[in-house]
């Protein structure tokens, strides 16, 4: 039973209000994409043991969304950030170095 | 003979005595007593039978962790299987049976079992039962479910309600005793906020029982003291009846309050599930005693000394005149004297090691009780009841040097830290050797949110096994004198030495019939892993959970695989701690609370005027309207005529409204729907369709350009919510620098569809607008007022009759609904429902979200190419659109079917195709997606999904019917009424 | 081996059962094998016994990180059903209800497999038709199910409410040769046989690399060595794509927990498997007469085998609506498991990549009552390359957009 802090409306938010959005940072393709490129788009996921990196809506909140860092084998989330962003903020990256040097995802270190 | 001793008994309340039936035989109790200590105290101590060998069993213990004494509980709406007799407190009018026996407790056919119970070991069922094949069906697994089960299963509907109660807390401590008392006072006077719950009805656990001494005076000053105090803190809220579930992750717990088990009463609630988050947990749940593995040691009498120190002590119970202790520990000494004191006679204290020393045993030897040092019981005498005890050497094989005689047996194996809140979420353990047992292991604890520890355990639960420990370890400021105690010796079976016949008598699991020859068998055979004996052999898996006899099955694994016992290790804890109702997890959502329940504004309308309900997500919509003395069959058929020759009435409120707004509106929408709406003229609508990234189709509507900036999207009634939550997610995920807000308008406003050929003479009777065809044509919205009430008509149709559908604020739903039933009543206006609906679009050929798609259609699929803008660079789904398998040309793809002999198709049917595939499965050509009988054209219509259906136009195709014949159909046009559009554009 | 039978009970009953052999050896890892299989978990162990029995490779080993059986195998909910719509789904699922029917005379190991029947229940009339479909799909598939009436459902499941506050039942799809089998029984009768055939099963050793040789695989390293092999199947439900990683490539799968409960047992009181998908709860009463309850699973991914508390609470709620004489059971105990979920539900029992190994995952919520069918078409891949049984169920469906997908009719997904 998570809680992920919404960053947009400030609140600790227990998972019943929350809606996952699966990986984040996903590139969307258009109609010019190579097959390759539109399969990864679609179907290809990361599926790390450790440290993910997702999309949730603050779906029974403020209806939000958001991206999070949390660890899929501890639970433990690193932090919530703005859905408005290409890649995740440096402070989260550091968050996450503090408590888990060495990790990697995808090709974020 | 158990008894009701004449004094003591620090529950109870002797000014109140209760009368109770078990087996239907009255008994009386007092007010304070379990049923258990009730029943003991009536004399009555066989009180079950087992899982397996239906052997007779008496209470072993006088907590959550009995596994004997489960009784069936009241009746007809009230009935309860399984409730342990120990955990549940005699209240005025009590019922309990007896379970799992036929016909009677004292008579049980199913003991023979027992007598054959060699030819029963550990997975025996695996290794039999296995021929002829039908005899498992029909033979051995129906004598199999008789004999297994344990409470009778309910009969009625439960006739108590439940509740649930959400709290945020700085500190939930878990666990009443000191530890918990000390540990909730410590943090309330942090100044934090502070939830104290305790399982049983009392304060303080066992060191009242076990004659601590705290501050220098006896426990129970101290807990009254500390109770007063918390309960007179503003921060803290105190719980008893309230037990701690489980654990999950970042701070949820979950406790069980159970309110009026011990009182029964119709109007409150039975039980009140709490949801708690916490920042910190503390568990102090204390320490469960555990049995030692000798012969016989499930004869009824046979239990374990710390509840036979509560039965007489809190209870004022004796488990018998005379009591033999066995033990490997100086705890059981304590049961000895509680014996002694309430005027009992101890006639011997077996214990298994050589020399045990420390002032609970000089305290029993000045008792002038018996002591036998590195002796055990090889055996104990009796069936149904303890007759007395072989003595042996502990270091021998069981040669018996002496029999007691006795009526019962007060044993001791050490004890084990309740462990499992702090498993439950990942926290883990450490084998204490020293005191033989699994303690929480302070640097692996269940982490949070942060990371960081969130569950720390004080008490007996963390291994303090002394008052003053437990105090210090729960940081109280309260002192309790250093007690020495001897040490434990770890007896896993008894006498070490003992053989086969011995060992295949020692019980390890009570419930469930595991014996130490069972987990010998499961090892010898191979099932090492702790998870496979307790699988195999089934150790652990009754309805304690493995409470009593986890620990004494994985010693004896672990012997059997010559391994040490953390390297075996434990199985896994899970919630909930003991067995908790399903109607408090069900909670208040029960009957018309099940679910929320959508109303249009004019349901009471509908339901007084004989509507028949469809479900349609949260919605309730009328599928039809029935008249007197009509089927539902033909009052659908009512309304599609009269629609098609009069006019209708429909309550269109639940199609979703979504208003999408901003400079960007036109070229977000471009992106959503295949169509292109940037060129929408403001006061004009388009039909919409909308697909996800795969490219299949997902919902379709009418969209009208209100202004320049601003569109309303319509979408199907089920897909309101959905649509809205995909605009969104692109919207802010994707595009989130693009100028457009949206908005779920879906309830703001009531839809009325006003259908028909004398559509336009109701809304004209009804007066205030202009809606003729120069005013307003096909496809055209305005705003305006009907009857007074301001309104937006949007002239689009989806029967293909001339056909209205105007909106207006919810409020005015029911009046303008009213008014338009009133004036259309000189035509012929009938309501017609959702089915009617179906069949006037089915007989135009217009597709049905839900019915000819399913999550795999195109557009393309359904013809519909016209509304797929051929000028967009890009739209969603529109790359999906273009992988190989959905620009096959061999796809399924959207035609009429007629059906040669006039019947209607059955719903769901395949078209058979030649030959069948290489899994030996027929081959199919295609399906139907909607079928009807059409009362326009007095026929069957249908549409369905057809290999490359349009080219094959007026080709005949087999399709597959229920009794196994097929019905041929024609493959046609897919509209079938009116195909010019004439009717709908006068 | 020694064959089990209700004579040897009585011999070893009469000698103090000291005459039992190990049902499965417990050997050390030799240096090569024909066929390494990575997983001994109820796949791995059936693909292993099919390639065995139906192609007479036999110099295999089963390689097992933790305890055979210990994944999802031992932690399902034990339904047995081939009630599928689309082709593929319906051909394996009914190889492997078939291949149940008889599995406990052929492994001579009482799997207990029951075939009590399955009803799934039909609450809206979208329902309705779906299962409609489902039935005519089924009956050119060859698996026996009808579209029965709310009647004939109380007279099957006497314990049912048809009324229901919400959502009345409208019929059910029923499939009367579908039920339930002892879960742990299947992979340890499994074991057996493949340890009585020579190959060895190898417990505690987890794969930590796979080695390849210009693009085909020759062995995996372990933490008990080095293994060489000829072929490699990877079939580790819930690891899937770590191990894949492993070999270099990705799948289309994410792990998410799946949680199921049980309640204390009661004497009999329901004698067949219901599913309600519109309001997401399923049951059952096992032999011993715990009520098995299983329900929908988590949306975001997560290996903590432990999921999250509202799925089961919604369970409950739908299936006290349901079967009102349960709110006064007790829930015994629950638990999670991770499921591999890919973009359309759908398993892949594929070839992959790198030359010789093959995949089979991706079985979602549905994987026990496919293990028998799911052994037979990954053996029949690994030993020729081609199954009819794996036909559709290829890796690069996804890139063309060929999904098989379940959830379709009637929304139920697996």
């Amino acid at each position: 039973m998570l809680i992920l802090r919404c960053p947009n409306c400030g609140i600790d938010a227990d998972e019943t209000e929350l809606a996952p959005g699966g990986e984040a940072h996903l590139r969307r393709v258009g109609p010019e994409a190579s097959d390759d490129a539109f399969e990864g788009y679609l179907f290809h996921r990361e599926n790390p043991r450790g440290v993910h990196f997702e999309r949730w809506r603050h779906a029974a909140g403020c209806g939000k969304w958001f991206h999070a860092a949390r660890c899929t084998q501890t639970l433990e989330v690193f932090g919530t950030y703005s859905a408005q962003v290409t890649d995740p903020p440096q402070d989260i990256r550091d968050a996450i170095t503090a408590r888990r040097p060495g990790w990697r995802w995808r090709d974020i270190e | 003979m158990t008894t009701r001793l004449a004094r003591g008994g620090r529950l109870l309340n002797r000014g109140r005595a209760l009368e109770f039936t078990f087996n239907g035989k009255r008994m009386t109790g007092y007010q304070g007593d379990t049923l258990a200590s009730a029943l003991l105290g009536a004399g009555q101590r066989l009180v079950g039978r087992s899982f397996k060998y239906h052997r007779p069993r008496g209470l072993v213990a006088s907590g959550a962790e009995e596994p004997n004494a489960l009784v069936n509980l009241g009746e007809g709406g009230t009935f309860e299987p399984n409730q342990r007799a120990t955990t549940q407190e005699l209240y005025d009018g009590l019922a309990a049976e007896s379970q799992n026996h036929w016909p009677s407790l004292e008579f049980d056919v199913g003991v023979a079992n027992n007598y054959v119970s060699r030819f029963l070991p550990a997975g025996f069922y695996y290794k039999t039962f296995i021929n002829p094949r039908p005899a498992w069906k029909h033979l051995f697994e129906p004598f199999i479910r008789q004999s297994a089960g344990l409470g009778r299963a309910p009969k009625e509907r439960d006739a108590d309600v439940y509740e649930h109660f959400h709290v945020h807390v700085d500190c939930l401590v878990i666990g009443g005793g000191i530890a918990g008392l000390a540990a909730a006072l410590k943090a309330a006077e942090a100044g934090r906020e502070v939830l104290l719950i305790e399982q049983t009805a009392h304060w303080g656990g066992r060191a009242p029982v076990d004659g601590a001494v705290i501050d220098g005076a006896e426990a129970d000053a101290w807990v009254k003291n500390t109770v007063e105090t918390l309960e007179g803190m503003e921060n803290v809220r105190i719980r008893t009846r309230c037990m701690g579930v489980g654990v999950y992750d970042h701070g949820y717990v979950l406790a069980y309050e159970r309110l009026t088990d011990h009182d029964p009463h119709p109007d409150l609630p039975r039980h009140r599930l709490w949801k708690i988050r916490a920042s910190e947990v503390i568990t102090a749940t204390g320490a469960l005693e555990r049995p030692l593995s000798f012969a016989g040691n499930d004869v009824p009498g046979v239990m374990l000394a710390s509840a036979v120190r509560d039965y007489v002590v809190n209870w004022a119970v004796s488990p018998g005149d005379r009591t033999v202790v066995v033990t490997n520990n100086d705890d059981a000494y304590r049961t000895a004297i509680a014996l002694k004191e309430a005027g009992l006679e101890v006639p011997a204290v077996i214990d298994a090691r050589t020399a045990p020393e420390g002032p609970l045993v000089e305290r029993v030897r000045a008792l002038g009780v018996r002591v036998e040092t590195g002796r055990a019981v090889a055996k104990v005498k009796g069936r149904a009841k303890v007759e007395g005890v072989a003595m042996t050497m502990q270091a021998g094989e069981g040669a018996v040097l002496e029999v007691i005689d006795c009526d019962a047996v007060a044993m001791s194996g050490g004890w084990s830290p309740v462990v499992h809140l702090w498993s439950h979420c990942g926290g883990k353990l450490v084998w204490d050797d020293a005191q033989a047992f699994f303690r929480p292991d302070p640097e692996k604890a269940p982490t949070g949110a942060d990371g960081q520890p969130f569950v720390r355990v004080v008490g007996a639960a963390n291994g303090a096994m002394t008052t003053a420990d437990v105090l210090a370890d729960a940081g109280a400021d309260a002192q309790a004198a250093p007690e020495a105690a001897g040490p434990i010796e770890p007896v896993w079976i008894m006498p070490q030495g003992a053989g086969p016949e011995l060992r295949s008598k020692m019980w390890l699991d009570y419930q469930n019939d595991v014996k130490v020859s069972d987990v010998q068998l499961a090892a010898r055979e191979g099932y090492e892993s702790v998870e496979h004996t307790k699988r195999y052999t089934t150790l652990g898996m009754a309805t304690d959970q493995g409470k009593l006899s986890n620990i004494n099955g994985l010693a004896v694994l672990s012997r059997s695989l010559n391994a040490e016992i953390p390297q075996v290790g434990t199985t896994t804890f899970r919630p909930p701690y003991t067995p908790i109702s399903f109607g408090s997890i069900a909670g208040q959502a029960r009957g018309d609370m099940f679910q929320p329940l959508r109303r249009t504004p004019m349901h009471a309308w509908h339901m007084a005027n004989g509507a028949h309900w469809e479900p349609v997500g949260h919605w309730r919509r009328p599928y039809c309207y029935l008249q007197p003395a009509e089927t539902v069959e033909e009052a659908v058929q009512r309304e599609v005529k009269n629609t098609r020759e009069a006019v209708g009435l429909l309550d269109a409120s639940t199609l979703g409204k979504i208003v999408v707004k901003g400079p960007d509106a036109g070229r977000f929408l471009d992106m959503l729907y295949t169509n292109m709406m940037s060129t929408l003229k403001p006061g004009r609508c388009r039909y919409g369709l909308m697909c996800n990234e795969n490219g299949f189709l997902m919902d379709d509507g009418v969209v009208a350009r209100i202004d320049e900036d601003t569109f309303l999207c319509h979408t199907t009634t089920g897909g309101a919510e959905h649509v809205h939550a995909h605009m969104e997610e692109w919207l802010q995920t994707e595009w989130w620098d693009w100028q457009v807000y949206t908005a779920n308008v879906t309830e703001h406003y009531a839809q009325i569809g006003v259908v028909g050929p004398h559509a336009r003479e109701v809304l004209d009777l009804v007066g205030g607008m202009d809606v003729s065809k120069e005013a307003m044509a096909f496809m055209d919205w305005q705003d305006g007022e009907l009857g007074g009430l301001p309104v937006r008509v949007f002239r689009i149709s989806f029967s293909g009759e001339l056909s209205y559908e105007i909106a207006v604020k919810a409020g005015y739903g029911r009046a303008l609904w009213d008014m338009l039933a009133e004036a259309g009543r000189e035509v012929g206006m009938m309501p017609y429902g959702t089915e009617a609906l179906h069949i006037l679009r089915a007989e135009k050929g217009f597709i049905m979200i839900g019915d000819e798609t399913d999550g795999t259609v195109t557009p393309q699929d359904l013809c519909l190419d016209w509304a797929i803008s051929k000028k967009k660079d890009d739209y969603i789904g529109k790359r999906g659109q273009a992988r190989s398998h959905l620009t096959d040309p061999e796809r399924w793809k959207l035609v009429g079917l007629e059906t040669v002999d006039g019947s209607v198709l059955e719903d769901g049917a395949y078209a058979v195709a030649e030959g069948r595939n290489a899994n030996g499965q027929r081959n199919v050509q295609g399906r139907v997606t909607s079928t009807y009988r059409s009362p326009t054209l007095g026929r069957g219509i249908a549409m369905g999904l057809i290999r490359r259906g349009p080219e094959r136009m007026g080709e005949v195709v087999e399709f597959t019917r229920t009794d196994g014949t097929t019905t041929r159909a024609k493959i046609v046009q897919p509209v079938f009424f009116d195909p010019e559009g004439e009717k709908q554009n006068v | 081996m020694k064959r089990y039978s209700a004579f040897a009970i009585a011999r070893e009953a009469l000698r103090g059962h000291i005459g039992w052999e190990r049902a499965w050896r417990s050997p050390e890892p030799k240096a090569q094998y024909d066929v390494v299989i990575v997983g001994a978990g109820g796949h791995g162990l059936a693909t292993a016994y099919y390639l065995g029995k139906n192609f007479g490779i036999t110099n295999v080993a089963v390689l097992e990180k933790g305890w055979l059986g210990g994944g999802n195998t031992g932690r399902n909910t034990t339904i047995i059903r081939s009630n599928y719509l689309q082709d593929p789904s319906a051909a394996i699922y009914e190889k492997a209800r078939s291949l149940y029917e008889t599995l406990s005379q052929e492994l001579n190991y009482n799997i207990m497999f029951s075939p009590r029947g399955v009803l799934m229940l039909a609450q809206t009339e979208h329902e309705v038709r779906g299962y409609r479909r489902t039935a005519h799909a089924n009956s050119l598939q060859g698996v026996k199910t009808e579209f029965v009436s709310p009647d004939r459902v109380k007279e099957l499941c006497p314990i049912i409410s048809l009324e229901g506050p919400r959502y009345p039942v409208l019929g059910a799809l029923w499939q009367a040769r579908a039920g339930t089998a002892r879960h742990d029984a299947v992979a340890w009768g499994y074991a057996r046989a493949c340890s009585d055939m020579g190959m060895d099963i190898i417990q505690k050793c987890e794969v930590t690399g796979i080695r390849t040789e210009g693009g085909k695989v020759s062995g995996v390293t372990t933490t008990r060595g080095d293994i060489g092999c000829g072929k490699l199947g990877i079939v580790v439900a819930g690891h899937s794509g770590v191990v894949a990683e492993m070999a270099g490539f990705r799948l289309p799968i994410e792990s998410v927990a799946l949680q199921a409960l049980v309640s204390e047992p009661i004497k009999p009181c329901m004698d067949v498997v219901v599913m309600a998908n519109t309001v997401h709860g399923y049951m059952s009463q096992s032999d011993k007469g715990e009520m098995v309850i299983g329900g929908g699973a988590d949306g975001f991914n997560n290996y903590t085998q432990r999921g999250s508390f509202h799925h089961v609470e919604e369970t409950v709620r739908a299936l006290v609506e349901t079967f009102p004489i349960i709110s006064r059971l007790k829930m015994l105990r629950q638990w999670g498991g991770i499921v591999d979920m890919t973009g359309d539900r759908s398993p892949i029992i594929s070839k992959t990549p790198v030359e010789n190994c093959f995949i089979n995952c991706g079985w979602g919520t549905g994987g026990f009552k496919a293990i028998p069918g799911s052994g037979w078409a990954m053996a029949e891949l690994m030993a020729k390359g081609a199954s009819p049984l794996a036909d559709g169920f290829e890796m690069h469906r996804f890139r063309e957009g060929r999904f098989v997908d379940e959830s379709v009719a009637a929304g139920v997904a697996h």
